[in-house]
This record gives C-alpha cells, structure tokens and sequence, in this order.
C-alpha cells in the first residue's frame, strides 16, 4: 500500500472504479448471476436487492478483513459464510419489519444473497488480504457496480414488459407491452445482449 | 393411492414446471460455467442431485423438528448453510475414502456445490411451499437434482455444437449461452399447464 497521502487516495479511487466498470461483478466477472436475474422484472425490487447486498458486502468485508489474520485456510469458506449469514439475516429482517411488501415480493432471494458468489469472492480476493479501509472501498464499489447492471437490466425489462418505470406510465398510448419480457426467457436474452453490448463498448476481440 | 399421487405431482412440478434453472434462476453459475461439455455436466449433476436430496432432507428436519418447536426461525439461515457446508464435506471425504476416480473426476466442483444456490434456494423452497411430509421432502429435494441435472445436460448438448457455429464475435461466450438458455425456458414454458 502507499505511504504518502495522494497515493493512498489515488489507491481508494482505483479500487472504486474497478468494481463500477473495469471488473464489474455482472458483466467483467459473470458472478452473482441469479439474483441478477431473478429480481430484475422491474426496477423496484432490483433497487432494494441492490442495497441489501451493499449492505451486506460492506459489512461483511469489514469482518473478514478485522479477522484476516486469525482465519486459518481451511476454516475460512466456512468463516466467510456464516458471516455472511448473520448479516444476510439482519438484512432479511430489517426488509420484513419495514418493507414488508418488497420482502414479499423478493421472496427466497433475500436469503439467498448467502451464496452470491460476489460477496464470498470479495471476500476472498480483497477483504482476507486488505486493511478495513480498501475492503470498505472494494465493498462499495463492487456493490455499486452491481446495483447499477441489476437497475438498467430491470429499467429495460420493466419498460418493455409494462410499459412502466417505477410504476409510473412512460411510454405512449399506442405501445403493446412485451409480456416475454418479465418472464425468465426476458431476463436471459436482455442480460446476454447486455453483454454483447458491454463487449463491443470495450472492444473485446478474441 | 392419494399419497402416491401427491409425490408423483410434487416429482413431475419440480423436475419440469418449477425447475430450479429455467423458472427460479437458481444454479445459473455452474449452468454457465460448467456446462461446456456433456460428460462434466453430467458429473456435476450427479454430484448436485446427491447434496442437494441430503441437505434438503436434513434442513426439512431440523427446520420442522427443531427451529419450528423452539421458536428459533431466525436462525434458519445460519443452520442451512452449515448443514449444506456439513453435508458437502461428508460427500467429499466419503467419495475420496472409497471412490477415487470419482473424486478426482468432480475436482473442483464438489467444494463449489457449497455456494451452489441452487441447495440453499431448494431447502428454503421447501419451507415456502409448505411441504408438510417428510416423505414429499426427499421427493421434492431428489427431483430438484434430477431437474437441476437435466438442464445442465441439455445446455451442454447445445453447447458442444454451439462452438461449431458462426456466432457475432461481440457474442461468443457468455452471451450466446444466456440467449440460448432464455429460449430453452421459454420451450420449458409449454410444461406450465400440465398440473393445474
């Protein structure tokens, strides 16, 4: 790490921007794909599972990276999960008491953030090997990044389904939703020509 | 005869109309990174129809025999993926006690099945639906692998011949293997009317 101060923020600024574009979790890494998918019907949901995994990436980094030196290799997987359980369960609740509504709607995808790779992989490439500060930064970028694929995913999705956005009417009188679109086949066929899309924007040629 | 036919129900909605892939989007990850060819694919279906009938089985135990008495659901999340972690790990030894070859051809893969959502989305499902048997559990959990491993089966079979073809390079890779997994649920889609 660098010593002197402008290095240090030089540092965090990098570590930020690798999780908002350079490594994006969705389209750079293809990791935690079935949230991705399964709550992307319309921007709403999208947006609060976004925040629950920010929230748990974040603390959830600060633990591992408290507790990297006391972890021993073999325990840690089993480490990093329950701390990601615990903090999986505090989200799930918080969801339960004060939007009801969105943690019905969210379903099993709530608990299911316990095996999104993004948080264990995080956890493994940069908390277990980081101080508490660019763990923190790593968490928020990364977390960030993703909310952001998973809200453009569910903004095309909801637009092209409903006709909506946020609930509220966008498109014209004459437009016919595409029902295809908030079913499962929508979610795949969007997401795969995203990625197309993202290939071509960093020119990709292999 | 009436129980017979509930399980047999359970059996058929979860395999084909409930798939865990192709309507819950659960197990995406291996789905798409593993399922390059049809031999491995296979491989880890086996391996995932294994963990997933055992831990669904023993979460629905624990979770109706002793989270529910006590009043301890809070707990849940932190029980399941321990039992999964715990049941992971007892394949594993057991496979490399007693089967070798079997254990080094699943490599990588069996430690992975722990993050697997597809087990912990599954156990969870099991408390949602409102299985109230024991019985329909391990039904349930062992259709769910069985699904779970035709899925990863089909798409390697697409994809052994996908490499053969002339796909826009913007393309190649992961994007194509989505677009055509979106198309294979929507051929899943024509199963939805057959219970109900």
């Amino acid at each position: 790490m660098a010593s002197n101060g402008e290095g240090t923020a030089g540092l965090y600024k990098d570590t930020l921007l690798a999780g908002l574009w350079r490594e994006n979790p969705v389209f750079r890494l293809l990791l935690g794909m079935c949230p991705t998918l399964a709550v992307t019907a319309a921007v709403k949901p999208a947006l609060t599972m976004g925040c629950c995994v920010i929230f748990v990436l974040v603390c959830s980094n600060i633990v591992v990276s408290l507790m990297r030196n006391l972890l021993r290799p073999h325990l840690r997987i089993l480490m990093f999960t329950l701390t990601i359980a615990t903090f999986v369960t505090i989200a799930d609740l918080f969801l339960k008491a004060f939007q009801p509504e969105m943690s019905a709607a969210l379903g099993p995808y709530v608990p299911l953030i316990i095996v999104n790779c993004i948080i264990i992989c995080r956890a493994e490439a940069c908390a277990s090997k980081n101080g508490i500060a660019v763990s923190v930064i790593d968490a928020i970028g990364m977390g960030t990044g993703f909310t952001l694929i998973l809200c453009a995913l569910a903004g095309v999705r909801e637009l092209l389904s409903t006709g909506k956005l946020f609930e509220a009417s966008v498109m014209p009188d004459w437009f016919v939703p595409w029902a295809a679109m908030g079913m499962p086949v929508g979610a795949f066929v969007t997401l795969g020509l995203m990625l197309g899309l993202a290939n071509i924007v960093t020119g990709k040629k292999d | 005869m009436e129980t017979l036919n509930v399980l047999l129900m359970g059996f058929i909605s979860v395999v084909l109309i409930n798939n865990l892939v192709f309507t819950k989007f659960l197990g995406i990850c291996p789905y798409l990174g593993v399922s390059g060819r049809i031999d491995m694919a296979f491989g880890m279906g086996l391996a995932v129809t294994f963990v997933v009938t055992l831990s669904g089985t023993l979460t629905w135990m624990i979770d109706n025999w002793i989270l529910m008495q006590f009043g301890l659901e809070v707990t849940r999340y932190v029980c399941f993926i321990l039992v999964i972690a715990g049941a992971v790990q007892l394949v594993e030894m057991y496979l490399r006690k007693f089967f070798p070859p079997l254990y080094d051809s699943f490599g990588i893969f069996l430690p992975l099945i722990t993050t697997n959502c597809a087990i912990l989305g599954l156990c969870l499902f099991l408390n949602l639906w409102e299985i109230d048997s024991l019985v329909e559990a391990v039904v349930r959990s062992f259709g769910a692998g069985i699904g779970f491993t035709m899925a990863i089966c089909i798409m390697a079979g697409i994809r052994e011949n996908l490499e053969m073809a002339d796909v826009p390079v913007c393309l190649k890779g992961a994007p194509i293997t989505l677009i055509t997994a979106g198309l294979l649920t929507l051929a899943f889609m024509g199963f939805a009317g057959m219970i109900r």
